[in-house]
């Protein structure tokens, strides 16, 4: 039965795909289940417990899509992908969605053909150095050693600024994070540099994090946010609006503890159009009335999220810095629910 | 003389005396010690210097590992415990034991379908390894795929029945042609075989896993050294068979055969391994729709075989090209034909000496499947790398997760190569 369908399928490969492309809406509705694709593995971001249960950052947001869509956060097919085959699974539509902190950059929205329908974590190259090499800036850095990724953006934004400051370094140049995080702990570098939160996340591990600190200087923008393909804009609108859903969530203060109370009707014309009372926001979508509410439940707002798989109470103890709500000086900023 | 002599002397010794033990320097561990270890002054000065070094890579490893933290539900745990000594986490190993063995989705109420398949694989292979044994098991060596096939992944037990009824049609009309022409029996069970899974995939009902025996478990789901012991062992004996006839059709005068051989083992051998999967898994997901994909367990097994069958194809070559060409006109002046010639004379001897070439194709195989890590699925690699080390709670532990990776390899490779010594010195029928 398999196989018949495979050698036909092969013919009409290029047609079908299109068709499935054209309504994944539809597609994930009849499925049933969001095919959300995720990395293999990173702190605090996405990773299954020790029950084989998916926890973290990104995996909150295809929890609240799924139950935004399909009425329940658990009825998600999380697809792990590596650094190679995301773009792929993406683009071959094994996964509806890929939440894997991924950065948006021009080339891969225009020249990939991909969507990004927002970011999700304002991200940039920072750097860790020990306490008690005495340094407060990156300013300082003059003849450091730098242990960094070779073959990543993060080794040219270092050259970079380097050279923008007029000082030198020696760089070291290592292959995974794991292998730096031993080098720098050997005392192989001075410094290591790589995204702020792999740093905060990598240091939350050294048995003395105290020892060790975050220079306050990112060097570049690394905004990650959920893409999914071109050319379905209705699939993009849905999953754009799920997350400014949360980030609005957070904004007006309805968290999941009052989610309930809200429903019932608030004075707050906003809030009420985002929880279905008022207006018919959920059926432009092709939703119901009920779909932020349930996206906001399952994990929370977006306040809620952080505080739990990377806020400052968890190990990876990452500030709010940049992705604090617009009114509290950071850079989430939802358009409004109108 | 010596009478006379005896008279002159004090004393006689008249019972010989009681043989004793020699002197301490001369017998047991210090003989030794000093035969081995102490011959020559630069031999002294060698040993001593090894013993420094054995004595700097243990004395801070044997604490670390006498000192290991067996329970704790996180590394922090684990620091709090250990307060500043040396010593390592296991606490990783005994919650993620599960993980580290199945993968982290596989339903953990099924573990002991695996666990079963592989208690029964040694059953199976047993007496295709070890040819002393009873000629009727190989009944059950012949029906283990399917049966382990049904154990791991479950679901309507229809499937491996019509694989096997297949099969089985298959050998059949082998055995029914083959007495009048090898290539007709050969094709024509492929042919029947093919027949028979096309006819029989029709049958069976759609939703017919929903409430099977064994729940289904999809390929997906499978994980940590499970995957691994799979696909080295499916990869293994799919890839033996495949590899000699390989070795043959690039020996064939017919040069159809021949070229196509000489192709196929050249292109892949000419190819990274790590390439064929991103093959099978990136690019042959765009060729089919999103719905009907080829089992991405499939793929990788195909690529792998298709790999090591290359290398073991040119290592049976090797084994035929050892063969002296009197072997080859010996068959022939017996009236034998091709099939018979190979069947009985050619590669027995050639597989003998092809041994430690195809063993070292099959350890390195076995460790290959670990590169599968980099294509999204969890093998043991792949779990410690991914869903572990980014665990909050585990970020961070590396010797204990890694070493422990190494320790399940060596079992199986030092295993494998064991057992080769063995079967190399149970052939040896030379006089050297």
């Amino acid at each position: 039965m398999k196989k018949s369908v495979l050698w036909g399928a092969l013919t009409v490969a290029g047609l079908a795909a299109g068709a499935a492309a054209a309504g994944t809406i539809d597609d994930v509705k009849a499925r049933g289940k969001l095919n959300c694709g995720v990395t293999t593995g990173l702190v605090g971001f996405a990773a299954p417990d020790s029950n084989g249960e998916w926890k973290g950052f990104d995996v909150a947001l295809c929890r609240a899509v799924a139950a935004a869509v399909l009425g329940d956060g658990n009825a998600v097919e999380f697809v792990p992908t590596t650094g190679k085959t995301r773009f792929t699974a993406l683009a071959s539509g094994e996964v509806d969605v890929l939440a894997r902190n991924t950065t948006w950059t021009f080339s891969r929205d225009v020249d990939l053909k991909f969507e990004f329908v927002g970011v999700n974590y304002y991200d940039g190259q920072g750097f860790m150095v020990p306490k008690a090499l005495g340094v407060s800036s990156a300013k300082e850095l003059d003849g450091a050693t730098v242990c960094i990724q070779t073959g990543t953006t993060t080794e040219l934004n270092l050259a970079d600024f380097f050279r923008a400051n007029n000082i030198s370094y020696e760089p070291v140049p290592i292959e995974t994070n794991a292998e730096a995080q031993q080098q720098y702990l050997a005392g192989a570098c001075d410094v290591y540099t790589t995204d702020a939160s792999g740093l905060a996340a990598t240091r939350a591990t050294f048995e003395n994090p105290g020892d060790h600190v975050l220079l306050p200087e990112i060097i570049s923008k690394e905004p990650l946010g959920p893409l999914v393909r071109h050319g379905d804009n209705e699939w993009a609108d849905v999953v754009r609006w799920t997350l400014n859903a949360l980030i609005s969530a957070e904004e007006y203060g309805v968290t999941s503890a009052n989610i309930d109370e809200m429903a019932a009707g608030t004075n707050n014309p906003e809030i009420n159009r985002i929880l279905g009372t008022e207006g018919t926001l959920g059926e432009m979508l092709g939703l119901d009335a009920q779909w932020a509410m349930r996206a906001i439940k399952v994990g929370g707002n977006y306040g809620e999220v952080f505080a739990q798989n990377i806020g400052e109470s968890t190990p990876i103890g990452l500030a709010r810095g940049l992705n604090a709500q617009w009114t509290d000086g950071g850079l989430l900023y939802s358009p409004p629910f109108r | 003389m010596s009478e006379q002599h005896a008279h002159d002397v004090a004393f006689v010794r008249t019972e010989f005396v009681p043989e004793s033990p020699p002197p301490g320097v001369a017998s047991g561990p210090v003989k030794w010690m000093r035969e081995n270890l102490f011959a020559s002054p630069a031999n002294s000065v060698l040993t001593l210097l090894s013993i420094y070094a054995i004595y700097l890579i243990l004395s801070p490893t044997l604490p670390w590992i006498l000192n290991g933290v067996w329970t704790a539900s996180s590394l922090s745990e684990c620091r709090e415990i250990l307060n500043g000594t040396s010593g390592a986490c296991f606490a990783v190993l005994t919650e993620r034991w599960p993980q580290l063995l199945y993968g982290f989705k596989y339903p953990a109420d099924e573990y002991w379908r695996p666990t079963l398949a592989f208690v029964l694989l040694f059953i199976a292979a047993a007496p295709v390894l070890f040819f002393d044994l009873p000629r009727k098991l190989l009944i059950f060596t012949g029906l283990y795929p399917f049966l382990a096939f049904w154990l791991i992944w479950g679901g309507t037990i229809l499937t491996p029945l019509l694989a096997l009824a297949g099969c089985v049609v298959g050998g059949l009309v082998y055995q029914r042609l083959v007495a009048s022409n090898f290539a007709a029996g050969f094709f024509g069970g492929i042919v029947a075989a093919l027949v028979v899974w096309t006819l029989g995939g029709v049958l069976i009902p759609e939703g017919a896993s929903d409430n099977a025996l064994l729940p289904a478990v999809p390929s997906r789901d499978l994980g940590g050294f499970m995957l691994n012991m799979m696909l080295g062992v499916t990869c293994v004996s799919l890839s033996l068979p495949i590899g000699i006839a390989l070795a043959l059709g690039r020996q064939s005068s017919m040069p159809l055969i021949k070229w196509i051989c000489v192709v196929f083992i050249e292109f892949i051998r000419g190819v990274p391994l790590i390439t064929l999967l991103f093959v099978a898994s990136v690019m042959l997901s765009y060729f089919f729709p999103p719905e009907s994909t080829v089992d991405l367990f499939l793929r990788v097994v195909i690529m792998i075989t298709m790999f090591s069958s290359a290398y073991i194809a040119e290592v049976i070559r090797g084994g035929l090209a050892a063969l002296p060409r009197g072997q080859y006109e010996a068959a022939d002046s017996l009236g034998l034909d091709y099939a018979q010639a190979m069947r009985l004379i050619i590669l027995p001897q050639a597989l003998k000496i092809s041994i430690p070439g195809i063993v070292n194709v099959a350890v390195g195989l076995f460790k290959d499947t670990t590169l599968v890590s980099v294509i999204s699925m969890f093998d043991l690699v792949g779990m410690i790398r991914g869903p572990i080390l980014a665990s909050t709670e585990w970020n961070g532990v590396y010797w204990e997760l890694l070493g422990f990776a190494a320790a399940l390899f060596f079992v199986v490779c030092y295993g494998i190569s064991q057992y080769s010594q063995w079967l190399e010195r149970r052939l040896a029928t030379d006089h050297r």
